[in-house]
């Protein structure tokens, strides 16, 4: 079932899944988006608007907008702390999430949380957590929830290749299978823990045939192919909604900035970095969008040219809003009773 | 009121509130064919099944972060640790999300989450001894609850699983046997509040789970010489009531500490610090504090027992305040 319509790709004959032009669009601004908010969170990081750690997403957008794309609304969310790529591809308003960089009283945590720390539950998004593997066993639990209310939704959890090495990234997902949860977890790969290449300390050098030691299906795919993680993330999470247990993806990218800001990036070569961005994933997924005639370059220049306002206005409403009024200090600890 | 053990007190708050709550659900390493490493909830397994009794592996960092989600996503969990030298494993868990979830998400997730585990020891050597409530306690976000009696267990626990904050409940395995009276009708005690056990005008002894008793029985002891001991019982770690320690102070002038775990940063330390900022003209003598002997818990019963102060060492230490 080949796709002949000028508008439309196939990409997966069996399901028939094919990307609409409209999400061809919807996916090219939502990479676009994170790529120039974290730019520009990154200038003012440098003029000191921003503090702390801040770690750039950028070169690995398709794994979340990917991701995103395939989940519903109401499934379930939970992230290692290079969150800003998910909070912004689930659509949260980007001036919220620049004003929780900011540490103001608008943003998404009410500046208490700040970069690691991204999370609208309304939406289903249960927070950036920064102890490496740390929230493995939180998205079992969440699942765990899920299951016991007979809802619908999975879980998604998403984590760096380095958090498979950790005790809780095993014990989490094993806890996940016994119970046959409904939790996919997606590993980005991008290749280095910090500045440590992965190979150099994980025994198993191919994420996915970890999932065996939880005799769980995994896979491996191309995390800079946004369409491959859309796809491969909609096929493991209605198996896994169908019954089917926890799932593992494997979204092999890689991160075309430092670890945080301040890595000198001794680890890596300037041209390794300047091969992995011949694969920019927005680049990428432009030249599809081009060559099946998805989309004009005037309409994707006219996107850009939009994401460029909607973060100038996230910018803007970053430093317009209030900081935390001194009296927060002391809420949020406990939930009155 | 009937008599009942500090094991069925604790037993019947949590059996009540799963019967009053079907979100409470009870997850941990033999919790349920085995019943309970302890037999608190023996029984359970049969008559709420494998859905709202939940075996779980060996995994205490995996016990608590799964407890955690649940208790996020809607649940209300009681996570049990078979004993709280367990809870270093899930370290991680309890002081960076239990404790802090609610506050560096500003306020949009709840973890109402019981962790349930006994201090004790008995010739179970250095690592299986333990006392760390005051790790506990030293974490905003917590509430800890550390009661002495089956009143206050059954009261403070159904309380806990009540509550939209996370509550670290440690019991005390030498206590599981203890006998006291436990209102037949449904009740509930707040968390926070200490308790005075035993009213006198000599001395105040300051303490809580299983010490409380230690101190009960050297106050009777003490009373046949014609000292008064008022004994308080602090039931909860975190937040500390004061207001009953200091209005003791006021009417004493003396203070001991009885705590099991070791003296140096334990709960002794932060309350002889509040009572001297507060209460320091009260006091005729230094407050005093006495735990456990500074050193890793040995296997040898003759050496064990020397570990802790007793009815006769608190005495002592007493009769010394007063002279």
């Amino acid at each position: 079932m080949a796709s002949t319509s000028p508008s439309r790709v196939s990409v997966e004959e069996a399901a028939g899944i094919n990307v609409t032009a409209e999400e061809a669009l919807d996916w090219f601004r939502k990479m676009s988006l994170i790529r120039r908010f974290e730019e520009r969170a990154e200038e003012a990081y440098g003029q000191g608007k921003i503090g702390g750690f801040l770690h750039l997403y950028i070169g690995e957008e398709a794994v979340a907008v990917g991701a995103m794309a395939a989940l519903r609304p109401e499934d379930d969310v939970i992230t290692h702390y290079r969150d800003h790529g998910y909070v912004l591809a689930r659509g949260i308003e980007p001036g919220r999430v620049m004003a929780e960089l900011y540490g103001k009283a608008t943003g998404l945590s009410k500046g208490k949380g700040g970069s690691m720390h991204m999370a609208d539950v309304r939406r289903h998004l249960w927070g950036g957590y920064a102890i490496v593997g740390g929230h493995i066993p939180v998205a079992t639990g969440l699942a765990l929830a899920n299951q016991y209310r007979n809802l619908p939704q999975v879980v998604a959890c998403f984590f760096g290749e380095g958090a498979t090495n950790t005790g809780t990234f095993y014990a989490g997902l094993n806890l996940a299978a016994v119970w046959k949860l409904a939790l996919i977890a997606i590993v980005e790969n991008n290749r280095y823990g910090m500045g440590t290449a992965f190979e150099r300390v994980s025994a198993v050098g191919d994420v996915y045939r970890k999932a065996s030691a939880f005799d769980i299906p995994g896979v491996k795919i191309d995390g800079n192919d946004v369409l491959a993680v859309r796809d491969a993330v909609h096929r493991m999470a209605e198996r896994s909604r169908a019954g089917g247990g926890p799932q593992l993806i494997e979204a092999m990218t890689y991160r075309f900035r430092g670890h945080s800001m301040g890595d000198p990036q001794r680890y890596r070569t300037r041209e390794e970095v300047e091969e992995a961005k011949a694969r920019d994933p927005i680049a990428c997924w432009r030249r599809t969008v081009l060559e099946n005639d998805l989309a004009t370059e005037a309409e994707l220049q006219k996107i850009r040219d939009e994401v460029e306002a909607e973060v100038e206005e996230a910018v803007q409403f970053a430093e317009n809003s209030p900081a935390p009024d001194p009296s927060e200090l002391y809420n949020d600890v406990l939930v009155s009773e | 009121m009937s008599q009942k053990t500090y094991r069925e007190a604790i037993r019947d708050a949590l059996r009540e509130e799963m019967l009053r709550d079907e979100l409470v659900l009870i997850m941990g390493e033999e919790v349920g064919v085995w019943g309970g490493t302890y037999a608190v909830t023996r029984g359970f397994y049969g008559e709420f099944g494998g859905k709202r009794i939940l075996d779980t592996p060996i995994a205490e960092e995996a016990i608590i972060g799964a407890a955690v989600g649940a208790a996020m996503g809607g649940l209300r969990p009681v996570a049990e640790l078979m004993t709280i030298n367990f809870s270093l494993v899930a370290m991680d868990q309890i002081v960076n999300n239990v404790a802090k979830i609610h506050s560096m998400f500003g306020s949009q997730a709840r973890v109402p989450l019981v962790i349930r585990t006994p201090a004790g020891w008995g010739q179970l050597a250095a690592t299986h001894s333990q006392s760390f409530e005051a790790w506990f306690a030293h974490v905003p976000g917590l509430l800890v609850v550390m009661p002495a009696t089956p009143y206050d267990a059954k009261g403070l626990l159904k309380a806990a699983i009540r509550s939209d904050n996370p509550v670290m409940f440690i019991e005390h395995a030498r206590l599981y046997g203890v006998k006291g009276e436990v209102p037949d009708a449904e009740y509930t005690l707040p968390i926070g509040v200490s308790d005075v056990k035993r009213p006198g005008r000599d001395v105040t002894i300051v303490s809580y789970s299983r010490m409380l008793h230690v101190a009960l029985g050297a106050a009777e002891e003490l009373a046949k010489t014609g000292i008064e001991c008022e004994v308080v019982d602090l039931r909860t770690l975190r937040p500390l009531d004061m207001a009953p320690v200091y209005d003791s102070v006021e009417k004493t002038h003396r203070a001991l500490i009885l705590e099991e775990d070791w003296t140096t940063c334990g709960m002794g330390a932060e309350i002889a610090a509040r009572i001297s900022r507060y209460r320091f003209d009260s006091l005729d003598v230094p407050v005093e504090r006495m735990g456990q002997v500074e050193v890793p818990m040995p296997y040898a019963k003759n050496l064990e027992e020397l570990m802790f102060p007793d009815e006769k060492s608190v005495a002592q230490k007493v009769m010394e305040m007063v002279a």
